[in-house]
């Protein structure tokens, strides 16, 4: 079971509306990808918190179907 | 150990008793895992002497120690008892020198360094 970089996309965008996400294929195997993630909702909350609200958007597929996802955040400037 | 209370205690009691814990795939002589493998890195290249927990061990403790902290990933690094993150935020906070400064903050022993 894998994953597309669409997939990932829209499920992090669906779940932190207003968010700018943007996908790297690291392995072209569907599983191994590095994402940012921009969202005006990360203002204020420690790093921790905000990777917890990606994998919260990407519904428990994080380190199941999603093996490797290389995470990176930020709040708009 | 199977039965879920004394997982989270075995975690609770493993977190507050160790300065620095790293609950990983395999151990520090020999990480079976890329990330486990690059965490374990980072805290030896500072010096850092911390408590390893093989979570390949026990399957208990593998799903445990993701319901502790809501965090989906292994590795996940604990100081004085507080989560600390997984892989790409240690490797961040490396890059950055917030990781010496939170252990300096906290007490802890370690080599300087500078990345």
């Amino acid at each position: 079971m894998a994953m597309n970089a669409a997939d990932i996309e829209r499920l992090i965008k669906t779940g932190l509306p207003g968010a700018e996400v943007t996908i790297t294929d690291l392995a072209g195997d569907g599983n191994h990808y590095a994402a940012t993630v921009v969202a005006a909702a990360f203002g204020g909350k420690s790093r921790v918190a905000q990777h917890q609200m990606v994998y919260d958007a990407l519904g428990g597929r994080m380190g199941g179907e999603l093996h490797a996802l290389a995470l990176t955040t930020q709040v708009p400037k | 150990m199977s039965d879920q209370q004394n997982v989270q205690d075995f975690i609770r009691k493993t977190v507050a008793g160790n300065d620095v814990v790293l609950f990983m795939k395999g151990n520090k002589q020999t990480p079976q895992c890329g990330f486990s493998g690059r965490v374990t890195q980072i805290l030896t290249q500072m010096g850092i002497d911390f408590k390893d927990v093989n979570v390949l061990d026990d399957a208990s403790i593998r799903d445990g120690i993701k319901a502790f902290t809501n965090w989906p990933t292994i590795p996940q690094l604990y100081v004085k008892g507080e989560f600390v993150g997984g892989c790409d935020i240690i490797t961040e906070m490396f890059q950055s020198g917030e990781l010496e400064e939170l252990i300096h903050e906290k007490g802890i022993k370690h080599v300087h360094h500078h990345a």
